[in-house]
């Protein structure tokens, strides 16, 4: 009798062959390409109509400006610019930035009192970061790039000197605290119309 | 009297595979769970610049692309020349598309995440800024401020 016949179990061997052919094809069909980049915050839209001269001091900004030509120069108002190198531009914002000797042309520093730091001297400075339409994006990028270190190396050190680590070691209260006391003040204005026919 | 057992008299015996399905299919499972297929073909090709103050960008699902570069294929190029083109979605865009592109984008995201929007540029290295310019205008038009370079981590 057919019912007797105890019931056949399914072969399973085959279920290892079936499963890597899964996973063949995920393996590749899979992109694992983390996609990194430098962050900005772009500044809100003005109407044309509605711009009001902001009010930033004199002494608390420092223009770099990128021509077509790729060089770079930084520039305080009233003052003629300076044609720089990339490997000199770092080092001008960080002193720009920190003003250690307290100079009076160099940005105003405000004493604030931070949660988990205590009284910092929060600079003002800003820096005002132009382009001209024919300046390459690869330069442009180097220049933000070396404006960026020049804001994380700040906050590293004040990192090191209140906490005794590396800004990218502190915790998440202690981030916070030292990226209020160093705030990353890289405005990207409106581009210098040098071109002309826009 | 004591009798010796031979070493290795025994039969090891075969070791069983029958574990080995669950095996594979733990791997199988990590590579389903990890993978994100490519939803969109480029139409233009770009050689990212590189940079050494690179963030990671977090959280996919909040990120929108904007490529830029040369049309990617001869035959594209053929049509529309080698000037950089701005790619959204599928299809070449002008910078005008860019607040459709965003609002729409907007939308596909939950009312909590719409803050916390990033839009990625994507443009190779010899482009000219003066594009970029233009998509950052129209970014800041249409109020989607928070913006990623994209560069690979390198020099």
């Amino acid at each position: 009798m057919a019912n007797k016949r105890k019931v056949q179990e399914v072969n399973a061997g085959s279920m290892a062959d079936i499963a890597f052919l899964l996973l063949i094809f995920f393996l590749v069909a899979t992109t694992m390409n983390v996609d990194t980049g430098i962050q900005r915050v772009l500044p809100p839209w003005i109407d044309e109509d509605k711009k009001d001269e902001v009010d930033i001091k004199e002494r608390n900004v420092l223009l770099v400006f990128v021509n077509r030509f790729n060089q770079i120069s930084v520039q305080r108002i009233g003052e003629s610019g300076e044609v720089i190198d990339i490997s000199q531009l770092k080092d001008r914002a960080k002193f720009f930035i920190q003003n250690p000797a307290n100079d009076e042309t160099l940005p105003e520093k405000e004493i604030e009192a931070i949660p988990g730091l205590g009284e910092f001297a929060v600079s003002k400075g800003v820096i005002s970061l132009q382009n001209d339409r024919g300046t390459s994006y690869e330069t442009y990028i180097q220049v933000q790039n070396e404006l960026t270190r020049a804001v994380n190396e700040i906050r590293d050190e004040v990192a090191n000197s209140r906490f005794g680590k590396n800004f990218s070691e502190l915790s998440e209260e202690q981030r916070k605290a030292v990226q209020t006391a160093v705030p990353s003040k890289i405005s990207e204005a409106e581009p210098r119309n040098v071109e002309g026919g826009r | 009297m004591a009798v010796m057992k031979k070493k290795g008299g025994k039969d090891a015996g075969a070791i069983s595979t029958a574990s080995l399905p669950d095996v594979i299919f733990m791997i199988l499972f990590f590579f389903m769970v990890s993978t994100t297929m490519r939803e969109q073909d480029l139409l233009v090709r770009f050689t990212l610049p590189e940079a050494t103050e690179v963030q990671k960008l977090e959280k996919k699902q909040l990120v929108s692309y904007i490529q830029i570069g040369e049309p990617s294929t001869p035959a594209l190029r053929a049509q529309f020349g080698t000037a950089a083109r701005i790619q959204l979605n599928d299809s070449y865009k002008t910078p005008q598309d860019i607040l459709e592109f965003i609002a729409s984008e907007r939308d596909k995201l939950s009312e909590a995440d719409r803050a916390a929007m990033t839009v990625a540029i994507k443009a190779d290295q010899n482009t000219l800024m003066g594009v970029i310019t233009d998509v950052k205008q129209e970014l800041r038009k249409a109020n989607a401020l928070k913006i990623s370079y994209a560069a690979n981590r390198g020099m």
